[in-house]
């Protein structure tokens, strides 16, 4: 039997519930083994921010849902994910653990109430490892923007593990949680997903409530799950998707109905990656779409490339936005000088780090008066345009693909210049700009420098159609 | 291109502080960055309108408000200061005459 830590969600759930008794294993059995492997290896990979002690009340409840449908004569109601470990990205609320983000802005805040999403995981019946580290307030694409160090990417830990949600793709690849839920604003869940070897997806804008989450940009964020296989991430995307009141930019089921069709033709922007993707890169992308057994073509998305700067300017706007809420008052980092207006600067400048206050600066640029109409709004039209181009897009192809990164994981410190790093994430922002459904699956390995590293295909399905990324991303794992 | 000045001045708008040698350090970046966001001048855009977006009114009925003071002492915890039940903060009103 494969290590219990090492089990996907299916698996785990199938032995939680085996009816011969050598083969069956307890909740608490799952949950010391992936707890053992997180603290041995968390001094090493710097995985999870805290570990969090087990929660004996919930292990006891899970156990006993799952022993009550053995001996039900209705069958089964626990839901898969009843005793299942999962690791949560460090800016989703669980009451009365601390939430940071990340940032000494919020070192030391304790959540006052679930998130949605973690509600939704509890009443599943889902239990929590630990918080995962993540770049500060999800500004980065490396997770080396955390004011608690780097963490490094279980392939080679001399690598990031790609960002923001590193830490969630790390704890799921190095298999100290069994499945775990990262968020994304610009491919925060994808691209770790990518350079850490496992599947993540981004589901459409309004159909996971944020209630609870710690905002970034709020017309791009979204909650998703980072897990082993496709079908685990399935089961995870199920259970927290829906409408929530506490979240009205939540959208009702069927809003976008016309979209969920059979995959027959595959369209690449080909002119996208054109002379900046390696030639094993691009070997193992062709040689994925190859395996999806569709008819694959070229398109043409002519607002994709300048789309990157309409993201960031966007990106820096809401931040600066979005970061005005922490000013030392009411909760999180405070600091007192003098006059009130010390105390705003003193906790401000003291909390927020470097990456954080650059953008902060960046986002009062794009919208001071006298630069609003050139950056702001211009980038807000360059996005409607990319959304058209992508609708038009989706009339001759079912299904959009990409390589996820460029590349595979980069060197910590390497790209110490910030717009270096802001043009890894060409690819995936086209997503959040549009707000379509977008998911990262692995495609293989690529060697640098001796190492195997993981990278990832991209697909991209029109809105509310998770469910065709679900069914090609099946057909690409199994003949990997 | 970004000057040191302008740096300070969105700086002091966003309630931030920045050092001497940051403020050199930012100040480059930013001309970098700006000159990449920047390209976007250079794209064509074809009668693009507002987008009415699918979501709109988002709107429910009053309902039931919760008992009184149920969330109180859990977010009490977290104000860096308080009395009782009441956030502190500095005077802001001065009872001295001004000069």
């Amino acid at each position: 039997m494969k290590k219990l830590n090492e089990m996907t969600i299916t698996e785990a759930a199938r032995a939680l519930r085996a009816e011969s008794a050598s083969r069956r294993i307890s909740v608490r059995e799952l949950w010391d083994a992936c707890s053992e492997i997180a603290k041995a290896k968390n001094p090493e990979l710097n995985v999870f921010l805290e570990i969090f002690d087990a929660d004996e009340a919930a292990i006891e409840n899970a156990q006993k849902r799952i022993d009550e449908d053995a001996t039900s004569a209705s069958g089964r109601s626990a839901p898969m994910l009843c005793g299942i470990p999962l690791a949560i990205k460090d800016n989703i609320l669980i009451e009365g653990k601390i939430v940071s983000a990340a940032s000494k802005m919020l070192a030391n805040y304790h959540a006052t109430y679930d998130a949605t999403v973690i509600k939704k995981l509890k009443d599943a019946g889902a239990l929590f490892i630990g918080r995962t580290n993540m770049d500060e307030f999800a500004l980065g694409s490396s997770t080396e923007n955390s004011a608690f160090g780097v963490t490094k990417n279980p392939y080679d830990i001399t690598r990031v593990p790609g960002g923001t949600s590193g830490g969630s793709a790390a704890a799921v690849a190095a298999h100290m949680a069994i499945a775990a839920l990262g968020t994304d604003t610009g491919g925060s869940i994808r691209c770790p997903a990518s350079y850490c070897g496992v599947v993540g997806l981004k589901p459409t804008y309004g159909v996971v409530s944020r209630s609870g989450v710690i905002a970034a940009v709020s017309s791009f964020d979204q909650v998703g799950p980072i897990t082993k296989t496709v079908e685990d991430a399935r089961i995870l995307f199920d259970t927290i998707r829906g409408q929530d009141t506490l979240d009205s930019t939540t959208i009702p089921d069927g809003l976008y109905s016309e979209n969920k069709k059979e995959i027959k033709t595959v369209g690449v922007p080909r002119n996208l990656f054109a002379g900046i993707l390696g030639e094993d890169m691009l070997e193992r992308f062709t040689s994925a779409l190859e395996k999806t057994g569709c008819n694959v073509v070229d398109i043409e998305i002519p607002s994709a490339k300048p789309a990157l700067a309409a993201y960031y300017i966007i990106n820096f706007a809401e931040v600066s936005t979005n970061l005005a809420r922490f000013d030392g008052m009411r909760y999180g980092h405070a600091s007192r000088g003098e006059t009130l207006l010390d105390d705003y600067l003193l906790s401000r400048t003291e909390g927020f780090g470097e990456e954080t206050r650059r953008r902060v600066l960046l986002g009062t640029f794009v919208l001071s008066s006298g630069y609003i109409d050139a950056y702001y709004r211009k980038a807000v039209a360059a996005r409607v345009q990319l959304t058209r181009e992508f609708n038009d897009a989706f009339k001759k192809v079912d299904i959009i693909a990409t390589p996820t990164m460029p590349t595979p994981a980069f060197k910590i410190g390497e790209k110490s210049d910030p717009l270096s790093l802001y043009l890894e994430d060409a690819f995936t922002i086209l997503a959040n700009l549009t707000g379509m459904p977008a998911i990262s699956i692995p495609m293989g390995f690529v060697e640098r420098e001796g190492k195997q590293l993981p990278v990832g295909i991209h697909f991209t399905a029109p809105h509310q159609a998770e469910k065709m990324l679900f069914t090609i991303g099946n057909t690409v794992e199994k003949t990997l | 291109m970004a000057t040191k000045e302008e740096v300070k001045k969105l700086a002091t708008l966003a309630r931030i502080k920045i050092d001497d040698a940051d403020l050199e350090k930012f100040t480059s970046e930013f001309d970098a960055i700006l000159a990449y966001i920047g390209q976007l001048e250079k794209l064509e855009l074809s009668d693009v309108k507002e987008e009415i977006p699918a979501l709109h009114n988002v709107m429910r009925e009053d309902g039931k408000p919760h008992a009184p003071s149920a969330y109180t002492e859990k977010i009490v915890t977290q104000f860096p200061a308080s009395e009782k039940n009441a956030l502190v903060v500095k005077q802001i009103i001065s009872h001295e005459e001004i000069e």
